[in-house]
């Protein structure tokens, strides 16, 4: 709050000075009062923005050793490395709400926090690495640009970065998708394959109908969340139908149409069932996904050790050599 | 593919060995995503990974087409380190595998850098790069020597299992020109010096396996890389002439 003679203060209290810092939509940072609840449901979303970040890096990850050309190794390569970073900088902003990483890391493998449901669906071919630039990061990209205004400052300082990147890497998904229209039946067969098992995933990432949402009216008041799933889904879907079209693939969608009076697509209901069962751990790669994070995590616990005492060992050297 | 397999001309070989090094070595480290200890490591073994790579394409690039060279070579055909094809092993063996070659690569592509040979223009950014990879892979020896017990004893365990690779980093090769002899020289007190300071010491044993009648450089290799290849490869090789 750069403005304090404008902030009402004493006996308004903290709670007021919160509300109209939001009202004016200005930034609430990490030293000021904040309501309990707005914490922690910024803890939430921010922790699981993040494990959506790590667990993300394994559908494309696992096509880095094989992508058929050096090219597009490199493109993964440097995905999958933003996304790393992208973790990073989201956990650092989770942890400048009292967060701390390690727990952040042990909720996530012992399923207490969730991540975005699309990482459960398994990669079959190259194109599902294309879909994913395309559809995925496209989706991230609509939920995320309105994120870079969220009242949280590091939250949204944190997504103007991501954003940026982000685009990048859809950019370069539908790039791989137009190389390869270009090119044989084969692999014009795998991109629309890749389509057809993507989309529908791709629209639930937006989360449940708003009637079902429960936490989305407190965002919106908070101003965490800019905008409703639904209207976030639409403006997905209206963005998403023209590339398509300039693609050359369809959507698996019978009642997609243009709606002229809407000025919006009209587009078929996502099956909410099966995005009940992905976010409740049943989907098709959960399991494979969380047992992969905590072999990792287990398996590095070691080395996590060796760097702590390299560092307490070196910290008393210091200390010893100054006293001397 | 047999015109493969035959001797290579002197340019051409020197390019494929430094080209084979980065590519294989960049692949093994791909192995890494999404299994690394800490994040942060996930960002440093993926950008290290990435700058082998696009040293690599470089290379292939003056010696031909970087994708046939990369995806339509058989094993029989590439000149990459015995080294950088072992398996990732678990950290410690990364790490060791990591401080023996970028230690030889900084120290080759600082000559190379220095010279005016074909190599030169390269070597100027890439020795830029290798100082980066050789620091990583330095504070890494310090921690996993100088951390636990048993950090320390993986450390020592994984420096012995690679120890017989880096006699073939020392092997004269057609047409790169620098000095085996003060390389291996200049590598040796380098690594003297890391160990020394990690509190590890020079492993002992022969520098090149007991079995040293073959190496990477004349195209032979150790089992593990057959699989590697057939992993890379395999996607490429199943649509002749896609263009991606």
């Amino acid at each position: 709050m750069n403005t304090p003679t404008l902030t009402p203060s004493g006996p308004q209290g903290p709670e007021a000075t919160f509300e109209d810092t939001i009202a004016r939509d200005q930034r609430i940072e990490p030293r000021d009062w904040m309501p309990d609840g707005y914490r922690s449901t910024l803890i939430r979303q921010i922790a699981q923005h993040a494990h959506s970040e790590i667990i993300g890096m394994q559908p494309e990850g696992e096509w880095i050793t094989r992508a058929p050309s050096l090219r597009r190794k490199a493109i993964l390569f440097a995905k999958v490395q933003d996304e790393a970073g992208h973790g990073l900088y989201l956990y650092s902003a989770a942890e400048t709400l009292g967060a701390d990483r390690t727990d952040m890391t042990a909720r996530l493998i012992d399923g207490r926090q969730k991540y975005s449901s699309i990482f459960n669906y398994p990669t079959h071919t190259f194109a599902d690495v294309g879909v994913i630039g395309w559809f995925v990061d496209g989706a991230a990209i609509c939920n995320q640009v309105p994120l870079c205004r969220t009242s949280y400052g590091p939250y949204g300082r944190a997504m103007v970065r991501v954003c940026k990147e982000e685009s990048f890497h859809q950019r370069q998904g539908y790039e791989l998708l137009l190389t390869m229209m270009r090119g044989t039946d084969e692999q014009r067969e795998m991109v629309q394959d890749a389509v057809n098992r993507w989309w529908w995933p791709s629209l639930m990432m937006f989360g449940p109908p708003d009637a079902d949402s429960p936490n989305s009216a407190r965002s919106m008041a908070w101003k965490i969340k800019r905008h409703s799933n639904d209207e976030l889904r639409q403006r997905f879907v209206d963005m998403t139908v023209p590339q398509a079209q300039k693609l050359g693939v369809t959507l698996p969608d019978p009642v997609l149409r243009w709606n002229e009076e809407r000025g919006h697509h009209d587009f078929g209901a996502p099956d909410w069932d099966e995005l009940k069962r992905v976010v409740s751990g049943d989907g098709p790669c959960n399991a494979e996904r969380i047992a992969r994070r905590r072999a990792a995590h287990e398996e590095g616990a070691w080395v996590r050790e060796a760097a702590s005492a390299h560092a307490a060992k070196q910290a008393t050297r210091v200390r010893e050599g100054a006293a001397a | 593919m047999s015109a493969d397999t035959a001797t290579p001309p002197a340019a051409t070989a020197a390019v494929l060995a430094l080209a084979d090094d980065a590519l294989i070595l960049s692949h093994r480290l791909g192995e890494w995503a999404g299994h690394a200890p800490v994040l942060e490591e996930e960002v440093a073994l993926a950008n290290i990974a990435l700058d082998l790579l696009g040293q690599a394409r470089v290379l292939l690039s003056m010696a031909g087409d970087e994708d046939e060279l990369a995806f339509l070579r058989e094993e029989r055909a590439f000149r990459n380190l015995q080294l950088v094809e072992q398996p990732n092993g678990d950290f410690a063996h990364t790490i060791a595998r990591q401080l023996y070659f970028s230690l030889y690569q900084h120290e080759l592509y600082t000559e190379l850098a220095a010279g005016d040979g074909p190599f030169a223009p390269l070597a100027a950014k890439a020795v830029k790069e290798t100082a980066y990879h050789r620091d990583h892979a330095e504070q890494w020896t310090l921690r996993l020597g100088d951390g636990t017990e048993e950090s320390r004893r993986r450390m020592r365990a994984a420096l012995d299992a690679l120890w017989k690779y880096t006699g073939e980093m020392f092997r004269p090769v057609d047409g790169l020109d620098v000095d085996p002899a003060a390389l291996e020289a200049r590598w040796l007190a380098a690594l003297g010096r890391v160990l020394e300071q990690a509190g590890l010491s020079l492993p002992e044993g022969p520098r090149t396996g007991a079995w040293a009648a073959g190496a990477g450089r004349e195209g032979l290799h150790t089992e593990p890389f057959g699989r590697l290849l057939a992993e890379m490869q395999h996607l490429h090789r199943s649509h002749p002439g896609a263009s991606w």
